[in-house]
């Protein structure tokens, strides 16, 4: 991956104190995204993970505006989109795109693939205004399968004929059809086997290098995520917990739970050692959120004041930021005395790799 | 050994009617499961992994199937067992789980219900004796309040929590056999440590055997004392589970191990992937089924290749037996 790009420039999409609420009956309320801040500049490949429920899918919908925030902004390069109206928010859609899980439910089985992948170039009119004409259509078509990697043959043939890694490059490439300078992914490579998640993984990584693409890529897997990623953003029950550098915050957790999530993670090496052992109990239901840290709960280095005060997203000497009392510096480990060795330190300390 | 085995599955093949013909869906697989051991099958989507566990079962029940070859659970062969005498055995000597607990549970009985109902299938003991044993069955699952979760519904409970249930319910014969399809696969990865670490515990706890069907080969390298590798219906690698993440002898195992972005240490600039996906059961080739995919193929790979030992695995693949085994792992550039 290139370098981060300079922070100076202006953020390519960001959110601030963004929220969504759902109400769920009985007077009930989800808060599936309680105050999210963050900046994405362009080149970026902002990583989101964290677990089922956690929203970071509604976060990436809230970014595209596919749903509308129930509180704070949204704004992309430059412009509030939160409660922009469709019409008016059309012609920025050219320049966010969105490629979804299922890749068989993305596209219409009784169309060919020609057809589902010409239809955004139909839709959206030309860079200088007017329509594209057929021809102009059918040679960006023959473009875009050279892009990710299909014969010309496909766009005559039906989604069912494809495999999945296959179907997943035809919606890659319906969502670059305009050329857009962002794309969220959310979980693009889940559904797939391990040996064609490497194509589409290093399909997405060559993609952004050719056509400096801006990517917010949601997924659970943190070995994708640190694969592809610039920086990570680790959500915990509809707020981030900790964000900052890809490298930084997956090899030197500083908040409990991602250091937790990273040691849950099933490796594929040969085993030398023990496990360490497993995060107790499941992750709260979102309608009704434990008081004060989130986490607290289920956090091994839990204290008095975790149950009482939420802590606020911060920023560490290092850089990232980081919503917790007591979080992991890489230098003082022992300022978490409660916390087991091999959290203490980060994974790597506990579990030799080869 | 050999007295330990507990089950012995030898050329288990299995053939359902596609298109007019019938087709090996699983060819030739053979393994052993010893008592108190957890073997892990690993394959991606179509390898015939589940069909393996459905055969061992006596649950392929497709009209004009063939299932062949010989699976012997206690010295006792279960091919062609009358679906009665295999009843018994179901859910009292051989339980098995699935990915989804939520289609395993019947929604409008509570979990307690139905664990009962399960011991009572098997075992002549009151309503009352049962409950007792449910609760602690639940208990030991890591179920907090266990007496108030049995009084639940399915839909009541988080996923983690219905996994346990359905190990709970699984376990409540004290099976000597489990079979676990997938059974983390739906399950966050925080909540699959504990159900992965109560799967470790059983053979310890209730002296279970643990058959692990999974893709994942991080579960399997944490996991399972033994790994066998699928590859389109066939064996491609059979062993000890840390020799084969070690060392793969299978170009199949060595090329899947590199597919996967690791999570440590260095950053590969690119992932190294497989070409191509494997060929269905009917364009399965009569050679060695990896060949169209694999970086190491020659002429002598158009004849399928035995199981040969190569170091502590078994492995399907000539390179061995050519006297020049698989090089050492490849190690992809890193970035910077």
């Amino acid at each position: 991956m290139t370098p981060l790009p300079v922070e100076t420039s202006s953020p390519l999409i960001e959110t601030h104190d963004l929220r969504m609420t759902y109400r769920v009956g009985r007077g009930r309320v989800l808060r599936a995204l309680d105050g999210v801040s963050l900046a994405v500049q362009a080149g970026e490949v902002l990583g989101l993970v964290g677990e089922s429920g956690c929203g970071k899918s509604t976060l990436g919908r809230c970014m595209l505006r596919l749903v509308r925030p129930s509180g704070g902004r949204v704004v992309f390069d430059g412009i509030d989109i939160t409660a922009m109206p469709e019409r008016r928010l059309r012609p920025l859609r050219q320049d966010m795109q969105m490629v979804f899980q299922d890749s068989y439910a993305a596209l219409n089985p009784r169309r060919p693939v020609g057809d589902l992948v010409a239809e955004p170039l139909r839709v959206h009119s030309a860079p200088g205004g007017g329509r594209r004409n057929g021809v102009e259509i059918a040679r960006r078509l023959v473009e875009l399968m050279d892009l990710v990697g299909l014969p010309q043959a496909a766009l005559a043939r039906y989604p069912h004929e494809f495999s999945g890694g296959q179907r997943q490059r035809i919606n890659i490439a319906r969502a670059l059809a305009l050329s857009p300078r962002l794309v969220v992914a959310d979980e693009p490579v889940a559904a797939l086997d391990v040996s064609i998640q490497a194509q589409i993984v290093n399909l997405f990584m060559d993609l952004r290098d050719r056509m400096g693409l801006t990517y917010v890529f949601v997924a659970h897997d943190l070995a994708v995520v640190r694969q592809i990623s610039t920086r990570v953003a680790v959500m915990y029950l509809g707020a981030i917990v900790e964000l900052g550098e890809a490298d930084a915050v997956l090899h030197h957790p500083a908040h409990p739970y991602t250091a937790a999530l990273i040691a849950a993670v099933p490796e594929p090496v040969a085993r030398t050692d023990g496990l360490p052992p497993p995060l107790r109990g499941d992750v709260p239901s979102p309608i009704a959120p434990p008081p004060g840290c989130r986490f607290h709960p289920r956090c091994p280095a839990m204290r008095d004041r975790c149950s009482v005060d939420p802590p606020v997203l911060r920023r560490l000497p290092d850089g990232r930021e980081v919503a917790c009392h007591y979080p992991v510096l890489g230098a003082e480990p022992d300022l978490m005395p409660g916390l087991p060795a091999f959290l203490a330190t980060g994974p790597a300390a506990g579990r030799p790799r080869h | 050994m050999e007295g330990d085995t507990l089950l012995a599955v030898r050329d288990l093949t299995v053939a359902l009617p596609i298109g007019g013909r019938l087709v090996p869906i699983v060819e030739s697989v053979s393994f052993t499961l010893g008592a108190r051991e957890i073997l892990g099958i690993v394959g991606e989507s179509g390898s015939g992994k589940s069909v393996t566990s459905l055969a061992i079962m006596g649950l392929i029940d497709v009209p004009g199937a063939r299932v062949s070859g010989s699976v012997r659970f206690r010295g006792r062969e279960l091919v062609g067992l009358a679906p009665r005498t295999y009843r018994a055995l179901r859910g009292r000597e051989i339980a098995m789980i699935f990915q989804d607990p939520m289609t395993a549970f019947t929604p409008v009985y509570t979990v307690g219900w139905q664990i009962d109902e399960q011991i009572r299938a098997h075992q002549k003991i009151s309503r009352k004796e049962a409950r007792s044993r449910t609760v602690r069955l639940l208990g030991d699952m890591g179920v907090p309040d266990p007496e108030q979760v049995a009084g639940r519904y399915p839909h009541q409970l988080s996923g983690g929590l219905r996994q346990r249930a359905m190990i709970a319910m699984a376990l409540s014969c004290n099976p000597a056999l489990l079979i676990a399809d997938e059974p983390t696969t739906a399950l966050d990865v925080t909540v699959q440590a504990q159900i992965l670490d109560l799967l470790r515990g059983l053979r310890r706890d209730y002296g279970s055997s643990v058959l692990l069907i999974t893709h994942d080969m991080g579960v399997v390298a944490e996991t399972c004392d033994r790994t066998l590798v699928l590859y389109s219906g066939l064996v491609a690698e059979r062993g000890p589970t840390g020799a084969l993440f070690a060392r793969p002898g299978h170009p199949y195992t060595a090329a899947l191990l590199d597919s996967i972005p690791p999570l440590h240490g260095p950053r590969p600039k690119r992932l190294p992937s497989i070409s191509g996906s494997p060929p269905t059961p009917d364009e399965r080739p009569a050679g060695c089924p990896f060949a169209l995919r694999c970086t190491h193929v020659h002429e002598a790979c158009a004849v399928r290749p035995p199981l040969v030992a190569c170091g502590e695995q078994d492995v399907a693949c000539v390179l061995p037996t050519e006297g020049r085994p698989l090089p050492p792992r490849f190690v992809p550039e890193f970035c910077a």
